[in-house]
């Protein structure tokens, strides 16, 4: 079968390091950090009483009251990530084929505060049932890939992907795939969450999942350094709009990255551990080198899972020395979460976004927050500690890991000719 | 306007998003306001939950635009 090439030509995000990409980009090679105390309900009684939220977010910007009104949270973030995200891709869809663009979003968990709210009102309430007529497509996790549709009128392949904490990635790999295999032109993905409620910190919570570094919430987000101890729970979306190449070109688009590539795998071994070879993490880095043609030693740039767990950490790192070896010394790691907290089922789509930024800039964002080497880390190994890195960055690749042992990478390149 | 015809129009002015000068008696929910048939379900959970009553099905029916709705409340309502 003869495979399309697919680029990227529009970018869109809202996270809490910025509600645009210009702003995102520019935090994320300052290194700035998105966490702070919780705004979105009392926390008072919590382990953790701090996540990466998004700022200054008043939905009335965007969406008219009622519009607003009918969506949870994440699926407003997805639009508006969406709309920013089309707008830089400059398509004009009044010319262009809407049947042959899809939308394929990714969601870890779908609609958690709406979720919480009405099961609370039941439960409060005398038995009687009264759930709101909106309750159901409110929560879903499909329906921020319906509304993107029904507001754009794309009329293409459309559904959301879950993977826990990889789904964007298998979004963008979905996406990828049906335009490399002919099915559609033009897709929009990425994925948004929106978990910072009572139920997503007191969930992660009891799993110990969390850091409950309250006294300084900016460092808790410290993947790789010794005192790591939890991750930090984010919110917001990302957008890419992928394009197949010939059909970028002939409207003159401009074109961010060419997607190389991607590779899925499980590591079928426990529910919320990570296998601690990291068998599963070298296989899914494996299989996308593989898809995208490319020798380990292409690989400039990788922006890892890297959750600031004690664990996680520790068997990415060793499946990155085993895919790549002596090059491994030459790569940049770095994982952006340490400024952006860990979004979920979005995580795999802003840091898509790193990625091309890095690619664009030819600089690797920072892993901040490194105060003690650990041992256990490789000293030779470059996790660009604390402050961005210029260098020469061909080829990226972005992983991310989820829950049920779900393992996602893809790959990008600088545009070519 | 009775109080209960103020509140009706509140509600409605609320939930469809729309302006004062709009809700006249005769302005159907789906026709003239902009209501789909979730809208429609949810205004007259928001008059029950409002009036403490409770609005069987075929009546809820029967309930297409403000004014019937604002009678139906006056009739029914304690």
């Amino acid at each position: 079968m003869n495979l399309r090439r697919v680029v990227v030509t529009g970018l869109g995000a809202l996270t809490p390091l910025g509600n645009t990409v210009p702003e995102y980009e520019r935090n994320l090679l300052i290194g700035v950090s998105g966490a702070a105390p919780i705004t979105k309900f009392d926390a008072e009684k919590f382990k953790t009483r701090f996540a990466c939220e998004v700022k200054d977010y008043d939905p009335i910007n965007y969406f008219d009251r009622k519009e607003a009104r009918k969506m949870d949270p994440g699926t407003q973030y997805g639009l508006v990530a969406c709309d920013e995200a089309i707008a830089d891709s400059q398509m004009d869809l009044e010319k262009l084929n809407l049947d042959r663009i899809g939308v394929i979003w990714g969601s870890g968990i779908g609609g958690l505060k709406t979720f919480q709210d009405e099961v609370v009102n039941f439960s409060e309430g005398d038995g009687t049932p009264r759930f709101n007529p909106f309750f159901i497509p409110k929560m879903i996790a499909d329906i921020t890939a319906g509304h993107i549709s029904i507001k754009y009128g794309f009329r293409g392949p459309n559904f959301v992907t879950v993977s826990a904490c990889a789904s964007a990635t298998n979004a963008l790999i979905d996406a990828f795939t049906y335009i490399r295999t002919g099915r559609s032109d033009v897709m929009i993905s990425g994925g948004s969450e929106a978990a910072v409620t009572e139920a997503g910190i007191g969930g992660f919570n009891a799993m110990k999942a969390l850091s409950e570094r309250n006294d300084a919430p900016e460092t808790a987000s410290r993947p790789f350094d010794k005192d790591r101890n939890g991750f930090v729970l984010g919110e917001g979306a990302g957008a890419i709009v992928l394009e197949e190449y010939e059909h970028a070109k002939a409207r003159g688009a401009k074109i961010y990255a060419e997607f190389l590539g991607g590779g899925m795998s499980a590591d079928a071994h426990h529910i919320t551990a990570p296998h601690p070879d990291g068998t599963g993490a070298s296989l899914v880095m494996k299989s996308a080198l593989q898809d995208a043609n490319l020798q380990p030693e292409a690989i400039d740039y990788i922006n890892v899972h890297g959750t600031s767990t004690p664990l996680g950490d520790i068997s990415e790192t060793l499946a990155i020395q085993k895919v790549f070896g002596d090059h491994a010394y030459q790569l940049n790691i770095s994982s952006t979460k340490s400024m952006t907290g860990h979004l979920l089922g979005a995580a795999g789509a802003i840091e898509a976004i790193a990625s091309v930024v890095a690619l664009k800039n030819q600089t690797v964002p920072p892993t901040i927050n490194h105060f003690t080497d650990d041992e256990r880390f490789d000293p030779n190994l470059n996790f660009t500690f604390n402050k961005a890195q210029e260098r020469k960055i061909d080829v990226a690749l972005s992983n991310t890991f989820g829950f049920g042992g779900h393992n996602a990478s893809i790959i990008f390149g600088k545009p070519k000719e | 306007m009775s109080e209960i015809a103020q509140k009706v129009k509140g509600i409605i002015i609320d939930k469809l998003g729309v302006e004062e000068s709009e809700v006249t008696p005769e302005a159907s929910f789906t026709n003239d306001l902009g209501a789909d048939s979730l809208d429609t379900v949810e205004l007259i959970m928001e008059f029950e939950k409002e009036f403490n009553i409770s609005i069987p099905d075929d009546q809820a029916e029967n309930i297409a635009t403000v004014g019937q709705a604002i009678s139906y409340l006056e009739e029914n309502v304690k």
